[in-house]
């Protein structure tokens, strides 16, 4: 890469192939870079293609009022404040779970028990979303009827895994010298991990369920079966089926109406943006809670 | 510092008909250094073996720490001297398949007997560690109140005795002014001073100290010892190190390991300058180690 340097080397004579060991190492480099271009590239043509089209169809009407399924002039306020409370109650259900599961793994479990789990884990966030959604079909809707609640045990079972996950990964950063000098001063296990360990690590804890929000806020398949045939109004009834961004998407780019695939865009950028939102203040509480831990080490 | 004793009493421990005396196999502790009216508690090891896993660390280690007397534990990394002392307040528990055989006595209680609870153990037989290791979420006054909320002071006399603690630990008339700044916001030596703060807070009989200098300056290094010289009256204490002439400052007695054993132990002047053993002789004279 830098070719000046590569001109001359007074110590060139003593490395052989020294010319074949740069353009190898500049070959590695230059690959690295272009595929971490990919991934950055790819993420703003997502974005500048979502916003170019959903930007101008976005409008104070079309965040405040309830989808009109015959004009156009309706909006999306009915499937905003369904996700709202579809993530909410998904959440509810999921944060406690996950970093219950999280302090069970890093805090309590024996070596092996803690191995098995973090498996287990892995295998339930790799589990795809539509068996999600079927399995709670099966479980909450077959012989009822769809329900917010069905939806958001759908998204929860996506979330458990990824604050769990998270969780121990930020646990795992708390160091062992807190714990013993708690454990020391004659504090038992839990009251160590209420009063040290988790005020220590709190904003990792946090990072890491804002982050499974963001991703439960656009999950669409564990909603397919369980939270998709909603009325075109403000609902906010959970034992009823609650309007939601995702379905709304896919059901507004299957309708023959134009204005109706502009306002798909537009739901796409409402719901991007708040992914993007939610995202950064995930990074921010991260960065901090990170920096902290290291400073401990 | 009668206030956990009685705990420990009241929990209905085992209490030993005689305490044991000084075993035949190993030297009897000179008794230098032991002030009258020393408060703290006589701590007796007696064959201890230590086990991490399936791998014994200590291969039965009999000695005894006396009230008044700073017992420096010498010995190259790995001899066991940290888990010796570890083993004493039962820390070595929280080590995954750590577990340690042998009688520990504090005073007459069997600190591994079947009715003693870990937690009033840890309450007799504080610790401080190598590393300071304040809590990064508690202020400075907060840190010291942390042990004595765990342990269920009433809090009108919380403050009083947080206080006392730190005082005693030498680092009241530089904190007083900012006792709700972090407690990591302290220098390292203000730290390690913190967490002495912090152990004595509770009252413990029993100060176990594992290399609390290695991570600080010179400095800093002076301010701890001439604390545990003035501690030692209070509190019995033991003092790992891997410093031969901190040993010689401020231990009255020295016990000197290897490998899991314990080769040597005697009062600190005869230990240096007439060791019985030629292991401890050349280890002293950095022949080795």
């Amino acid at each position: 890469m830098r070719l000046r340097q590569m001109a001359v080397d007074p110590l060139g004579a003593r490395v052989p192939n020294l010319r074949r060991r740069r353009i190898v190492n500049a070959a590695w480099i230059g690959s690295a870079w272009a595929g971490a271009s990919i991934a950055v590239g790819l993420l703003l043509v997502v974005v500048a293609g979502v916003v170019a089209r959903g930007i101008g169809s976005i409008n104070p009407t079309f965040l405040t009022t309830p989808t009109d399924p015959f004009g156009s002039g309706g909006g999306i306020s009915n499937a905003i404040v369904g996700t709202a409370i579809l993530v909410a109650l998904a959440s509810a259900m999921a944060v406690p779970v996950g970093i219950l599961t999280a302090l069970y793994t890093s805090e309590f479990a024996s070596r092996r028990l803690a191995s098995g789990l973090r498996y287990v884990l892995d295998v339930l966030n790799g589990v795809p979303t539509i068996i999600t959604g079927i399995f709670v079909f099966g479980l909450l809707v077959v012989g009822r009827s769809q329900s917010g609640w069905a939806g958001a045990a759908g998204l929860a079972i996506v979330m458990v895994p990824l604050i769990a996950r998270s969780g121990q990964e930020v646990l795992a950063l708390v160091p062992s010298g807190l714990r013993e000098a708690s454990l020391a001063l004659g504090a038992s296990r839990w009251r160590t991990v209420l009063r040290v360990v988790i005020p220590t690590s709190i904003g990792g804890l946090v990072t890491g369920a804002l982050l499974a929000v963001a991703r439960a806020a656009g999950e669409t398949a564990p909603l397919l079966f369980t939270c998709s045939i909603f009325p075109n109004l403000v609902q906010t009834d959970p034992s009823r089926v609650l309007p939601n961004i995702p379905i709304t998407i896919f059901q507004f780019s299957e309708s023959p109406d134009p204005v109706k695939h502009a306002q798909a865009w537009a739901a796409a950028l409402v719901l991007i943006a708040f992914v993007l939102a939610v995202s950064m203040v995930a990074r921010l509480l991260s960065a901090r809670t990170r920096r902290r831990l290291q400073e401990l080490r | 510092m009668t206030i956990d004793r009685k705990e420990l009493d009241a929990a209905g421990r085992v209490r030993h008909e005689t305490p044991p005396g000084p075993r035949t196999e190993v030297p009897a502790v000179d008794r230098v250094g032991v002030e009258h009216g020393a408060s703290g508690s006589r701590v007796h090891l007696e064959d201890v073996k230590a086990y991490y896993g399936t791998k014994r660390v200590l291969h039965g280690i009999t000695l005894s720490l006396e009230p008044g007397v700073v017992t420096g534990i010498i010995g190259p990394s790995g001899c066991g001297k940290s888990t010796m002392v570890r083993c004493i307040n039962r820390m070595h528990e929280e080590v995954p398949g750590g577990r340690c055989e042998g009688r520990i006595l504090l005073d007459e209680i069997d600190l591994n007997g079947p009715e003693v609870d870990v937690v009033g153990v840890r309450r007799a037989v504080g610790m401080v560690f190598q590393k300071p290791n304040p809590f990064p979420t508690m202020s400075i006054l907060g840190n010291v109140l942390a042990g004595l909320r765990f342990v269920g002071v009433p809090r009108e006399r919380r403050i009083e005795r947080a206080e006392a603690a730190l005082t005693d630990a030498g680092l009241w008339d530089e904190v007083k002014d900012r006792l709700s700044d972090p407690g990591v916001s302290l220098s390292g030596g203000q730290q390690q001073r913190l967490c002495i703060a912090r152990a004595l807070a509770v009252e413990p009989d029993v100060l176990l100290m594992d290399e609390p200098c290695s991570a600080l300056d010179p400095a800093a290094t002076m301010r701890i010892e001439e604390l545990i010289t003035q501690l030692k009256r209070r509190v019995t204490i033991a003092l790992v190190t891997h410093n031969m002439q901190q040993a010689a400052r401020i231990a009255d007695v020295t016990a000197f390991m290897l490998a899991g054993e314990l080769i040597e132990v005697g009062s600190t002047d005869r230990m240096f300058t007439d060791p019985q053993d030629e292991r401890t002789e050349q280890y002293v004279t950095g022949r080795f180690g």
